[in-house]
């Protein structure tokens, strides 16, 4: 059934640090470079090098701009990836079973055997999730590098998502989050980490943290310089102007 | 959302069906039964064809079609899968309906259980199609109590006046039922425009400024897409083009599905049997276009919160 589990043992998800993500897309890279031959192999491409390439990835960086009131901006690069919801809705919709969360982990996973592609799964998330495999008919996913983090074959240090291992700035970090003594819960209360749209209801287990406040006190800043007279008056420098501008 | 051609013509298609079907169900215990095989048979026939075509469509949606059977195992968490499980419960009493009815003209208490029935798992047919999508929280303009009612009203009518047209044929028309389509189709219509005008005015339950928790710096927007082309969710949650033509859509939608065939039915009762025939056969072909036009922009018209991040 896909009812989702009322506990899950462990809660192993991500945090996101959008204050040291610097936005170099190889998490997404190394997400693709692995999942292509893991669980979900093939993360298919269409006209991959032709006019309008398009493919299946289970990870993608998008960059933001916030302005407020004093008309002061910060730019965020800001990864997303599947949240691993506690009260996932695209595992509750599925209506041939494929789609479930792991009692034992709390990993939301698609069965390739018993998908139908239906797609009602895409839609029930609100965070664009899911994947949808035009080759194989199928839906896709972020699987935790399910193959990855439980594989004893990798050295301990490996056993990690791809996305984490190839983070350059340690923006990305796994581990337990139902378990408040683990790193990253630690990690996600000194931050002040938060859920992705609450409101939507999904209890989302992958955590961001927002970005630190900027350093300079409001008198330190620079000063803006006024903008330059570009139109006048005075005859002599119209006269320079036209006769520049020809 | 994608309005896709398949799940569009499903929708519609099984709509008019159960809705024909349920009212054939439901005139069997108030004995408002034509007695005539010939019109029962055409009758059955027309339902269970467009129920059987609508079914047959949605599978055409689906990557895998092989696997469809699958679709009806999560009946406990699941609308979807709901629907698909009701939908072929629905032929149970139906076929038993069917059998009493026509094949062995009986009317006895076998053939009013087995038509009610067939009337409530119609309804709650419609009403879980109506569901799978009224359940999604993330398309504002399909979570809210305007869906269902819409659906089983838009079912209702456009059965009903198939009922109508069909009656017409087999020279057994009926005023109190031209009366009852006619009052049917009004309050139909005033439910879908209430619907617009909700969905026109309802506040978004999220912002780009809670779908990247970046509300606390000001006003956010995007700055820089993940790729340069569209993705699988831009194409699916991301249809923009009916939006721009949304208001001429409507009205196209009102006249083809409502008006027009409200004025067909009004002039067919002072016409001749032919010309009443075919003019009720136009309402309901009209009124089957302006559902489908509905249905499209009930899609295309619907945004997904996956779009704040694009």
């Amino acid at each position: 059934m896909t009812s989702l589990p009322a506990v899950t043992g462990k809660k192993l998800g991500l945090v996101t640090d959008l204050d040291t993500c610097v936005g170099c897309h190889a998490c997404a890279t190394s997400c693709k470079e692995w999942n292509t031959s893991g669980y979900s192999a093939p993360l298919t491409d269409t006209d991959p090098y032709g006019v309008e390439p398009s493919g299946v990835w289970f990870n993608r960086v998008h960059s933001f701009e916030t302005t407020n009131e004093l008309g002061e901006s910060i730019t965020v690069n800001f990864p997303k990836s599947c949240l691993h919801c506690d009260d996932a809705p695209c595992v509750t919709v599925c209506p041939t079973g494929a789609s479930y969360k792991r009692e034992k982990d709390g990993i939301v996973l698609v069965n390739p055997d018993t998908c139908i592609g239906c797609k009602l799964c895409s839609w029930a998330c609100p965070y664009g999730a899911r994947e949808y495999d035009t080759d194989e008919g199928i839906m896709k996913k972020c699987t935790l590098c399910v193959d990855k983090i439980y594989n004893p074959n990798l050295p301990a240090h490996s056993r990690v998502p791809a996305c984490v291992t190839a983070c350059p700035t340690g923006a990305r970090s796994f581990g337990d989050l139902g378990d408040p003594e683990s790193g990253v819960s630690k990690l996600v209360a000194s931050r002040q980490g938060f859920d992705l749209m609450p409101e939507q209801g999904c209890s989302p287990v992958n955590k961001y943290l927002p970005p630190r406040p900027r350093s300079q006190a409001q008198d330190q800043r620079p000063v803006q310089l006024s903008p330059q007279v570009t139109s006048s008056d005075n005859a002599i420098l119209k006269w320079l102007d036209k006769a520049l501008s020809r | 959302m994608h309005p896709a051609p398949s799940i569009i013509f499903f929708s519609t298609m099984t709509g008019a069906g159960y809705g024909l079907l349920g009212l054939l169900g439901v005139s069997a215990p108030f004995e408002l039964l034509a007695n005539d095989p010939q019109f029962g048979l055409s009758a059955v026939v027309v339902a269970l064809l467009l129920i059987t075509a609508g079914l047959l469509s949605s599978t055409f949606h689906l990557g895998r079609p092989e696997r469809a059977w699958r679709a009806l195992s999560q009946w406990r968490s699941s609308w979807l899968s709901r629907e698909g499980v009701l939908a072929l419960l629905t032929y149970i009493p139906a076929i038993i309906f069917v059998l009493e009815w026509i094949i062995l003209e009986r009317t006895g208490t076998t053939q009013r259980i087995a038509g009610i029935a067939t009337t409530v798992l119609c309804a709650a047919t419609v009403f879980t199609t109506s569901m799978i999508y009224a359940s999604l929280k993330p398309v504002a303009a399909w979570n809210n109590y305007w869906v269902p009612p819409v659906y089983l009203c838009l079912a209702s009518m456009s059965g009903m006046t198939l009922y109508i047209a069909l009656l017409a044929w087999f020279d057994r028309y009926s005023l109190w039922a031209t009366a009852l389509t006619a009052s049917i189709i009004i309050i139909t219509a005033l439910f879908k425009l209430k619907y617009w005008l909700y969905i026109d005015v309802a506040p978004a339950a999220s912002s780009t400024e809670s779908a990247t928790g970046l509300g606390r710096f000001g006003k956010a927007r995007l700055l820089q897409s993940p790729h340069t082309e569209s993705n699988y969710l831009m194409k699916e949650m991301g249809f923009v083009i009916a939006r721009r033509h949304a208001v001429k859509l409507r009205r196209l939608a009102l006249w083809s599905g409502f008006i027009l065939p409200l004025i067909l039915i009004l002039l067919s009762v002072a016409a001749d049997h032919l010309l009443r025939s075919l003019g009720l056969t136009l309402a309901a072909l009209l009124m089957l276009s302006g559902i489908l036009t509905e249905r499209w922009l009930f899609f295309a018209e619907a945004k997904h919160t996956v779009m704040l991040y694009y």
